[in-house]
């Protein structure tokens, strides 16, 4: 059966992407004051469901999962009928960066909204009587054409490897779908049935390679926003002149006298394919100049978001507290360190470095000679798109339809998990099966319907 | 020459398990009602497994009982072994089947039927429907007597030109050699009904007396009973059961069948009507697991009276020579004498797509069908619809709205839905994996989901919806309470909790939340719960299904809401679908045939997508605008 609901939540980014200085995602549908106050925290502490309609709150956006903050935002809160769509609809206005923007849409999504069509909003509008009958006919081209190409993009995103990996997932599943129900339909048959424990493997792998895709999610958000790769490192160890050495321009300022750069400086590059976006960050040190510092404090907070870090290291001169302390910094985080100037006399060992890298990538280079660099950019593209050589593109889930569908697939397999594990019965582990069933046929687009019934009797002999 | 008989009310033709529900409906309900069959030996018959119930059709026997039908009191009383299944797998999938004494069980409906008030009962062959401006007002049987009615409801069966294979051998007859009915399909054509052609089969029968039950397995029926109809209890019907036998095919066995496919007639191209997978023959099942080396076999009694045994398992249409051979090499079977051969059987039926929702034909007036000839296969899925056929036929007699039960009200409404919505391109068969809220469609609460409605209809007594009410209330009491009783971390308590492989508590904690422990259930808890009141096993059990999983009835019944409002959203009957802008040309195809009375039966049907959904839901807005 399709899944077609009138009014639950619907959720969507409403600016368009990077574009301005401020980002708002928009939720409509019976319920999403609630869902709001799952991540939204008000400075004073009141609840959205408790405040008067359209009216803005202030506060911050946190995700309730693991209590990490996302961003300061100003919330709006509409109550129906007065609104766009005659629903209740919350605005939350966050910063512009299409991340943040997404990280908080993307926590709505798991909290209960679903991603709204293409036109989904004025679709609600007019189906509640908002908008004036003579735009119907315009309103259905919209649709139409939309949600037809929407389907069509979607797909064609999903030829291929990608569609072939979920698809196994959910041969997979229908198969231990197709073992409970069989043996529940014809009990005394001698239909082979799995043991918890197979069950509870075979959930645990699927578990597993849903978790997997949604890893290569990521992957598919660096395909469509860029790779964000910050380089950072103490003053005046060449870090612009890595920047310019991408860019093959002078755009960041560089001079010997350390600390040129004061704010940072964002750019995308294409690294064979591979978008990338780089951000030459104020160099971190200790520093007393006002607007210096919260150059270096900005870098920090970029270090900390980052996708990956070139922490980058003067080789001339021998490694010191400063350097040290950005090592110390970026340990957990995925990252790179570059030993620059090895054209000239090197003062640092490559072994002195090990402690401070989980994978010892370190590579030495110049910037300035152009040595090493071809040596970088192997190593940018193996970190992101794996050892082999995975193309880009194939395995990619992009789509943040895709990903909260997945994402739901997983809890569906999680609250699997857990049914095998607390002994319930058969039936109920079939319940939430087929609920992730039905997820991933959503993602490629495939119709669940009788499949399950098709499956039993394909896989099993019965019947009197 | 033609003459006019009688006038009644409603008119039911054929007196199978369809046939006999839809009389005693209309008759129930006040309407007079006139029941022809070919032959009045073969009411209630059943022609193949001599059992009813099982996975989902226990669902339905209950449904069909909640709602006032007769099949799970006559099954009750005639049963002679009972069993449930699936006890391991959760309450939705409980399953109650019963192995039937045949010839009882038909004498049962056919005495009820003949005391029942309205309702008679006549030995004819309809021939012949008589509409007149697209409404039915008669029919005409094969003595050319002419019954004038307001509605019909056909109920035919397998026997609409029906003919018997086995090898060589053909037989121009229904099941049993009954007579086929050969007159109203061209009736039926003519009068613009498309129909099918199906195909199904059945196993030989044994005299008992053959075989040698000590090479077999046993099976027994359940200690304790649980009866079909809400009515009876279990001290009521109880009895002595008898086994039944489980024994195997060998690789001998699929030996000759693979020798001797060119002589089956499924194999020889002869039998054109399309199979069911749910019932598959040996030689398909031989044919399409051929990795499988051995496929059982259940050897049930017909009857108490008889020796006559059913082969369940082993359906074929082989040849003689060639069943008796392959029979013969099963352990037990080796010297079986068949009484009666196995057989396939051909037949037309309807598509049903042709019908509405309530089982009228979309193009004429006052005309039901149910049964098999919707293409349905199965003694319950038959009597399920015969149930909404007669009281949708007496609704419409009464000029009242007919009874429609959603997918998330019954199995009833999942299968009829099903049936007229997709169509079934083979003899369908219910399953509860088809129902998608099955842990709220439950065969325990039938009753309380569906008696209310009998009762409406005029289908319950007074006393028995009294009794369901009170039952309800105690139900309801007892939650409350079971909420409220807060267990404390005694030693008495620990001892208990450990003694069960239960995580001792650190706190005081409800009852209810201790019910919900996978290990625990409300009966077990009796010892830690002193003001336990003193309640059925039938109160009980509800108690302990709706406190052990209210987490994921909860769920589904969200589902259901959001389920409803699509279905809420009616689509207007006068609809033209080809005047609808932006809807693609198969979907108007489907939406033009099939004529989905809401949005939410729109969805449903193959080849509407969720885009031509939306641009109904604007067309609908428009027209209300549009009458502002």
């Amino acid at each position: 059966m399709q899944n077609i609901v009138l009014d639950d939540v619907i959720a969507a980014i409403s600016t368009p992407v990077g574009a301005g200085g401020i980002g708002i995602v928009r939720m409509s549908g019976t319920g999403c004051i609630a869902i709001a106050d799952k991540v939204f925290q008000s400075k004073s502490g009141k609840k959205l469901a408790e405040k008067s309609s359209h009216t803005v709150t202030y506060g911050i956006v946190v995700n309730p999962s693991n209590g990490e903050f996302v961003d300061e935002v100003l919330a709006v809160v509409m109550k129906a009928p007065n609104t766009y769509t005659k629903e209740d609809i919350v605005e939350i206005n966050c910063h512009g960066g299409i991340l943040v923007v997404r990280a908080i849409l993307e926590l709505l999504l798991q909290n209960g909204a679903r991603l709204a069509e293409p036109g989904e909003f004025t679709k609600r509008g007019f189906l509640n009587g908002r908008i004036d009958l003579t735009q119907a006919e315009a309103v259905i081209d919209l649709i139409h054409s939309k949600t037809e190409l929407g389907r069509k993009s979607a797909m064609k995103q999903l030829e291929g490897h990608l569609a072939k990996k979920v698809r196994a997932l959910r041969q997979e599943v229908l198969d231990m779908i197709a073992g409970i129900e069989a043996a529940i339909d014809y009990p005394e048959h001698d239909v082979e049935e799995e043991t918890r424990a197979v069950m509870l493997q075979k959930s645990e792998y699927l578990l597993k390679q849903i978790n997997s895709l949604l890893r290569s999610a990521d992957k598919g958000k660096i395909i469509q926003e860029g790779l964000q790769t910050v380089i950072v490192g103490k003053p005046n160890v060449g870090k612009s002149s890595l920047l310019n050495y991408f860019l093959q321009e002078e755009r960041a300022i560089v001079t010997d006298i350390p600390g040129t750069t004061r704010d940072t400086v964002e750019e995308y590059i294409n690294l064979d394919g591979i978008p990338i976006k780089l951000i030459d960050t104020a160099g971190i040190r200790d520093t007393s100049d006002v607007v210096e510092k919260m150059g270096v404090e900005k870098s920090k907070e970029y270090a900390q978001n980052a996708d990956l870090i070139l922490m980058m290291i003067d080789a001339s001169r021998p490694l010191d507290a400063e350097d040290k302390e950005i090592l110390d910094m970026i340990q957990q985080k995925r990252s790179i360190i570059l030993l620059n100037k090895v054209d000239l006399d090197t003062k640092i060992k490559q072994q002195e470095l090990l402690p401070y890298t989980e994978n010892g990538t370190i590579i030495s280079l110049s910037v300035k000679e152009e040595k090493g660099m071809e040596e970088l950019v192997k190593k940018i593209k193996e970190l992101f798109l794996g050892d082999e050589n995975t193309l880009v593109g194939e395995e990619i889930l992009g789509n943040t339809r895709h990903k909260t569908v997945l994402f739901h697939a997983k809890e569906a397999m999680e609250r699997v998990i857990a049914t095998i594990e607390s002994g319930m019965p058969e039936d109920f582990i079939s319940m939430d099966l087929q609920e992730a069933n039905q997820l991933l046929g959503e993602i490629t687009g495939d119709s669940v319907d009788e499949e399950i019934i098709d499956r039993i009797f394909t896989k099993f002999c019965l019947g009197k | 020459m033609t003459y006019i008989a009688d006038t009644v009310d409603v008119v039911v033709v054929g007196g199978g398990h369809a046939g006999c529900e839809a009389a005693l409906a209309t008759a129930r309900m006040g309407m007079s009602t006139m029941l022809f069959a070919i032959s009045l030996d073969s009411i209630a018959m059943m022609p193949c497994n001599p059992s009813i119930g099982g996975s989902s059709k226990g669902h339905l026997v209950r449904e069909i009982d909640a709602l006032g039908g007769e099949m799970g009191k006559v099954i009750d009383k005639t049963y002679i072994q009972t069993k449930m299944l699936n006890t391991g797998k959760g309450p939705a999938v409980y399953s109650l089947r019963a192995q039937a004494d045949k010839i009882q069980y038909q004498s049962k409906m056919k005495h009820t039927l003949e005391k029942q008030k309205n309702l008679r009962i006549k030995q004819a062959e309809v021939t012949e429907l008589l509409i007149e401006d697209g409404k039915i007002i008669g029919v005409k049987t094969n003595s050319n007597a002419v019954y004038y009615c307001k509605a019909v409801v056909l109920c035919m069966g397998t026997y609409m030109k029906a003919r018997c294979l086995f090898g060589e051998t053909i037989i121009p007859s229904g099941p049993s050699n009954l007579m086929a009915a050969n007159a109203l399909s061209q009736n039926l054509l003519e009068n613009g009904i498309r129909l099918f052609r199906f195909k199904t089969g059945t196993p030989a029968r044994m005299n008992k007396n053959s075989l040698d039950f000590s090479k077999m397995k046993p099976q027994y029926g359940d200690e304790h009973i649980v009866p079909f109809s809400f009515e009876h209890t279990p001290e009521e019907i109880a009895r002595e059961q008898v086994p039944c036998y489980l024994t195997y095919t060998n690789e001998k066995t699929h030996e000759i069948i693979r020798n001797n496919l060119h002589r089956s007639p499924l194999y020889a191209g002869v039998i054109t009507g399309i199979g069911t997978r749910y019932c598959p023959s040996i030689e398909d099942k031989v044919v399409r697991f051929s990795d499988k080396e051995r496929h059982q076999l259940f050897v049930e009694p017909e009857g108490e009276n008889t020796d006559e045994v059913y082969i369940q398992g082993m359906s074929t249409s082989l040849p003689e020579d060639v069943q008796l051979e392959m029979y013969r090499t099963i352990p037990g079977l080796e010297h079986c004498e068949i009484t009666r051969n196995a057989y396939a059987i051909e037949y037309d039926c309807i598509d049903a797509t042709q019908l509405k929702l309530s089982l009228e034909f979309k193009t004429i007036r006052g005309l039901f069908s149910a049964g098999q000839f919707n293409g349905s296969s199965g003694y319950e899925e038959a009597a399920a619809q015969g149930l909404i056929g007669g009281i949708n036929a007496a609704q419409y007699v009464r000029g009242e709205e007919p009874l429609i039960l959603q997918r998330s009200d019954g199995y009833i409404g999942v299968l009829i839905d099903d049936l007229v919505t997709k169509g079934s391109k083979e003899p369908y068969r219910m399953m509860t994996s088809r129902a998608e809220y099955r842990l709220l469609l439950r065969q325990d609460n039938a009753d309380q989901r569906l008696t209310p409605i009998g009762y409406r209809l005029g289908l319950i007594p007074e006393e028995r919806y009294q009794k369901l009410l009170q039952k309800q209330e105690k139900i309801a009491e007892e939650i409350a309470r079971v909420n409220a009783v807060i267990i404390k971390p005694t030693p008495q308590v620990q001892e208990f909790l450990e003694s069960h492989n239960s995580t001792p508590i650190k706190s005081g904690v409800r009852l209810a939340e201790l019910i919900k422990r996978p290990e625990l259930n409300y009966d077990k808890l009796i010892s830690l719960d002193a003001e336990r009141p003193e309640l059925s096993a039938e109160i009980r059990e509800q108690v302990n299904i709706q406190i052990k999983y209210e987490g994921y009835i909860r769920q589904q019944l969200q589902q259901v809401e959001q389920f409803k409002k699509l279905e809420h959203k009616l689509l207007p009957e006068d609809i033209s679908y080809e005047d609808i802008q932006g809807l693609r040309l198969e979907a108007r195809q489907k939406l033009s045939a099939i004529r989905p009375v809401s949005i939410g039966h729109a969805s449903r049907i193959t080849g509407v997508s969720p885009a031509d959904i939306t641009v109904l839901l604007i067309y609908l807005e428009q027209q209300k605008g549009k009458k502002v």
